[in-house]
């Protein structure tokens, strides 16, 4: 556990100097801020949801895109890169485990995307409540639901990067499997979907097969669970979507608990087979 | 004195190569080994074997009466190393990466500033890993290996780097160790430079152990011819009186040199002294490190 700590410190050590935490945090706290004030404006206040809902949906659909990029940007490189540089040699004679040093980065990781997440995305939320806004109480749970869900989004990727970096030998095949997950996941598979449900036209993919299809994708689930719950879930076609896939928030939550654990534990065994 | 690492019939193979053939030696407390080898001999892939960083396809490893692949981390808390291409985060700063290693290994905070200090980085511990040059990186990485005060050394070409004073100041450091009774095993191609430094040679090639030994025993084994240089005055003596069966060179004015065995060099000094009342100088070369390994790769080479 101390050693745990010691790792995970010396990842957000190293995020604060080079400048991983402030760029990551600034640029999201840009677009955030970007989004309350420009992205409102069309919608204003006609359709009765409040200016906080209206936020949430803009930032669920900014970080389907921002945070897997983000969170594979940083993760990619984390066991093949040291490796390449020669310091996961050392760091190894040490008496700290592979699974320790593995979990260790991961937290780091985590809290680095956490943070960004939380002063990136509460910026823009804190600007709203500034200039007067009227924000209920359940659009602030909606909101932290948004803050949670986008940090857990965060490890499923971080952790689908870890095992591209523990499979490959170079640093440059990681980052090309990188980039290859992000556009699965976050582009392509969506579209695919939607053409397989055009040209099933609901005769063999019932509400089961489909519940299926959208846990299958990580961002999928962290949509689901961002529009369609709550007052966001009117502002969104979603709602739709979410009334016809009946999954209740707790089991998209488990969903990606799941994501987080899978490519985790995968990526721990490939490291702890690894030769050096 | 007590065992502190001990290699059974060690076989470690990639991909059907073995990159070490059944090796079999074992390191005492307060000895200095040098381990000597070309490229691909098999050198490094025997330190990571003691580290446990990777397993023995055949035999047993011991390191402080662990098997240190097992993940039984006690040993390796007593335990340094230094790898052959040492290198840091470049973002953090000398001081800082000591002390993420001292927690790791729970070293005492005191020996951060103590070991910055031994290897002259003091100044610089304030500074980013990434501006330091390459010999300011090897310091850092030695004062690494240092930490907690581990009873196993493990140096994979320690010195490279290092400029000549700082060196002297290196060996110095590591023979105070040595007395309180710390294995150290260093790895080297400046073999000439670590003659009076160790205490035994391992010699291996293409993941054999070919010879091992202290020089005196490798030399003897060797048998390699002792050089005996004699300079005479102005008006010099010619050099076949002594030693007649000895083939004489000049070497320069007045100068001869001669092979002869190290049994044989003493009645032949005993005689040219007797003969030369003119005999102005004595000169007699031990053949070096160098040529002891090269003598070994080549009868290895020529039995084979």
């Amino acid at each position: 556990m101390r050693n745990l700590c010691t790792i995970a410190l010396k990842e957000i050590q190293e995020g604060l100097r080079n400048r991983w935490v402030l760029a990551t945090t600034l640029l999201l706290a840009a677009l955030a801020l970007a989004l309350t004030f420009l992205g409102n404006a069309p919608t204003g206040s006609s359709i009765g949801a409040g200016r906080l809902d209206v936020l949430i949906v803009s930032l669920s659909s900014l970080t389907i895109f921002l945070i897997p990029l983000i969170a594979l940007l940083i993760s990619h490189d984390a066991v093949v890169g040291e490796m390449e540089r020669g310091t996961m040699l050392l760091l190894l004679s040490y008496p700290v485990s592979r699974n320790q040093v593995l979990l260790g980065k991961f937290c780091g990781h985590v809290v680095i995307l956490a943070f960004a997440t939380l002063f990136g995305y509460g910026a823009a939320a804190l600007a709203l409540a500034l200039t007067g806004s009227d924000i209920g109480a359940a659009s602030w749970m909606a909101f932290l639901s948004l803050i949670w869900s986008s940090v857990l989004l965060g490890a499923v990727f971080i952790a689908l990067g870890y095992l591209a970096s523990t499979l490959v030998r170079e640093r440059g095949t990681a980052a090309g499997i990188a980039i290859g997950v992000w556009l699965l996941f976050v582009l392509i598979y969506d579209m695919a979907l939607l053409g397989l449900l055009v040209a099933d036209q609901g005769r063999t993919i019932g509400a089961a097969g489909l519940n299926a299809l959208l846990l299958a994708n990580p961002t999928d689930a962290y949509r689901l669970l961002n529009f369609g719950a709550g007052g966001a879930g009117t502002l969104t076609g979603m709602s739709g979507v979410a009334g016809n896939a009946t999954l209740a928030p707790g089991a998209l939550s488990l969903a990606l608990m799941l994501w987080v654990a899978v490519p985790l534990s995968l990526s721990m065994l490939a490291f702890s087979r690894k030769e050096l | 004195m007590t065992e502190t690492v001990r290699l059974d019939g060690v076989t470690k193979s990639y991909g059907g190569i073995d990159a070490i053939r059944d090796a079999t030696y074992s390191l005492k407390a307060g000895e200095t080994i040098a381990l000597v080898g070309h490229n691909g001999a098999g050198k490094t892939t025997m330190i990571k074997l003691m580290l446990g960083l990777i397993h023995p396809s055949a035999g047993a490893v011991q390191v402080l009466g662990d098997d240190p692949a097992a993940g039984q981390f006690a040993a390796r808390r007593r335990l340094g190393y230094l790898p052959e291409h040492v290198s840091f985060n470049m973002a953090l700063t000398g001081a800082e990466t000591l002390a993420f290693y001292a927690r790791l290994k729970s070293a005492p905070k005191a020996d951060i500033a103590r070991l910055l200090d031994h290897v002259g980085l003091t100044d610089a511990a304030g500074r980013r890993v990434g501006t330091y040059s390459k010999g300011m990186r090897q310091r850092l990485g030695l004062a690494q290996a240092l930490l907690g005060s581990p009873a196993v050394l493990l140096l994979d070409e320690p010195t490279t780097g290092l400029d000549p004073a700082l060196r002297q100041h290196f060996y110095d450091l590591l023979e105070t160790m040595r007395a309180e009774g710390a294995t150290i095993l260093m790895s080297s191609h400046a073999l000439t430079e670590l003659e009076s430094k160790v205490d035994r040679v391992i010699i291996a090639n293409r993941g054999r152990v070919i010879a091992d030994g202290s020089i005196e025993d490798l030399r003897r084994i060797a048998q390699l011819p002792v050089r005996v240089r004699l300079g005479f005055g102005p008006d010099g003596m010619p050099p076949q009186i002594v030693g007649t069966t000895l083939e004489w060179r000049r070497i320069g004015a007045n100068r001869f040199e001669a092979e002869t065995t190290s049994q044989g060099k003493l009645p032949l000094l005993r005689e040219a002294l007797a003969a030369n009342g003119n005999l102005a100088d004595v000169d007699i070369l031990a053949p070096t490190l160098d040529e002891l390994y090269a003598h070994f790769l080549q009868s290895k080479e020529a039995a084979e």
